[in-house]
């Protein structure tokens, strides 16, 4: 059986038929936020249970604890403030009243302002990221964002967002009936904001040796310059996974959800977000969701000793390079051999291959999938 | 702001526990990374309640819904 929702209870915000045509209604005679596009998907998130048991933005009382405690007020494990920022006077106006969310021009949401709070955006950076350097791609997010006011309440869609993948997006609600309907037990995530390599197949395969089947999740949306781009991910995958996967063994969704880089808490809220998919297992690889120099290569894994109750199992899965005395894609653990025989699979000399217009080594990625990459040669990256 | 205050006091509160068996966990957890009985008692106490709230969870679909459901799988292909 698949996981239960973080919490208990998958939450629904999404107004459907004759109600979200009241609310429709309602927006348009209610003060209108025009929200960022990582806002409004935040927003869609959360109606949709993606980020269960939240039904809206945090509060104070979850905020502070969130960053203290990595928990919500309620002792529940988060890690990632979902938060929206406002324009001081115009949060003070609005508290306690209903506003429409839009994005651009379109209203798609309501929300209600329980609370609005300061909050000081270098503590916020210094306890989820471990560090306030504007140099952090998701500091500079944080950075970024212009209310100097965060407010929270509960919030409820009435008109989807639009989805650029959208044969891919599937919902919590959607993958738990789906896991059901496949008979599968046991599924273990896979987080990526990559184009695969051998690396990550290799991780993935391991995983599923021992699972029912894969739930293959990459990330969409919001990502640092240099990073692949959505439609490269994508084809990529498509390409991996119609060569070198079992069709019964995976199950190929994409989130529509900001990179943070924030590693050990990042690595700990991709847990809780597939698990509200659920997903019963975890992978875990070196450097989740980490970023060149900020963190240690298992400082993730240390992360989740702080969470006995997650209600989901994360897989510790080593770094995967290519052995030529073994004959094929090893970790550290099961190849006995040294340095000379090792090749490691790098992404950047990957990156470098692929702007080169050359196909990366055969140790690196597959042919098929290097292909299709060369093919969008000038539309790789962000 | 003082509500957060107020907040911050009140997040712990006292549980009883006999003498010896805080003297058996106090042995136990020398050198380990456990760094008082009550976060060790905090730690163990998470992992047992959030098992125990697995048996409490609900149901979020109708049967309407599902079929909605399988039906919009099949016709991406998932099933
Ligand atoms: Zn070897």
């Amino acid at each position: 059986m698949a996981a239960p929702p973080h919490g208990g209870r998958l939450v629904n915000r999404v107004a459907r038929g004759a109600r979200a045509e009241r609310l429709a209604g309602e927006a348009n005679d209610v003060p209108t936020i025009e929200l960022s596009e990582v806002q409004a998907y935040d927003v869609a998130n959360i109606a949709h249970g993606v980020y269960s048991p939240l039904e809206g933005f945090l509060t104070e009382n979850d905020y502070v604890s969130v960053l203290k405690e990595g928990r919500l007020s309620n002792d529940l494990p988060w890690t990632i403030p979902v938060v929206l920022d406002v324009e001081q006077p115009l949060a003070r106006e609005l508290l306690g009243s209903d506003v429409a969310l839009s994005l651009n021009g379109v209203r798609f949401a309501i929300m209600n302002i329980e609370d609005a709070y300061v909050w000081d955006k270098k503590e916020m950076a210094a306890k989820v990221f471990g560090t306030a350097d504007p140099s952090h791609p998701g500091v500079q997010l944080v950075m970024s964002s212009k209310g100097q006011v965060l407010v929270g309440g509960k919030v409820e869609q009435f008109v989807e967002l639009p989805e650029p993948f959208e044969r891919y997006r599937l919902w919590p609600k959607e993958t738990r009936v789906l896991f059901e309907q496949l008979g599968w037990r046991t599924i273990a995530a896979f987080q990526t904001r990559n184009a695969p390599h051998m690396g990550h197949e290799y991780i993935m395969k391991s995983a599923l040796s021992f699972v029912d089947g894969l739930l293959i999740n990459p990330l969409v949306g919001w990502k640092k310059p240099g990073d692949f781009r959505d439609e490269a991910i994508v084809t990529a995958y498509e390409a991996l996974l119609n060569n070198y996967f079992p069709r019964q063994s995976y199950v190929f969704s994409v989130l529509r959800m900001p990179m943070r880089y924030a590693g050990p808490r990042e690595a700990v809220h991709h847990a809780i977000v597939r698990k509200n998919f659920g997903a019963t297992h975890m992978i875990v690889g070196r450097d989740h969701a980490g970023v060149e120099g900020f963190y240690g290569p298992y400082d993730a894994w240390k992360e989740f000793e702080k969470y006995p109750d997650l209600g989901i199992t994360p897989l510790f899965l080593r770094e995967a390079f290519y052995c030529s005395k073994c004959g094929g894609i090893v970790n550290e653990k099961i190849c006995p051999h040294d340095e000379s025989y090792r090749v490691r699979i790098s992404g950047t000399e990957i990156r470098k291959a692929l702007l080169r217009g050359e196909v990366p080594p055969p140790t690196m990625m597959r042919p098929e999938v290097a292909r299709v990459l060369l093919s969008m040669r000038d539309k790789l990256f962000v | 702001m003082e509500g957060v205050e107020r907040e911050r006091r009140n997040r712990y509160t006292t549980v009883s526990i006999p003498v010896p068996l805080y003297e058996r966990i106090k042995s136990l957890i020398a050198g380990t990374g456990f760094t008082s009985v009550s976060q060790f008692v905090t730690y163990v106490l998470r992992d047992i309640v959030s098992e125990m709230e697995k048996q409490k969870v609900q149901d979020a679909v109708s049967e309407e819904e599902r079929k909605e459901i399988v039906e919009k799988l099949r016709r991406l292909g998932y099933l």
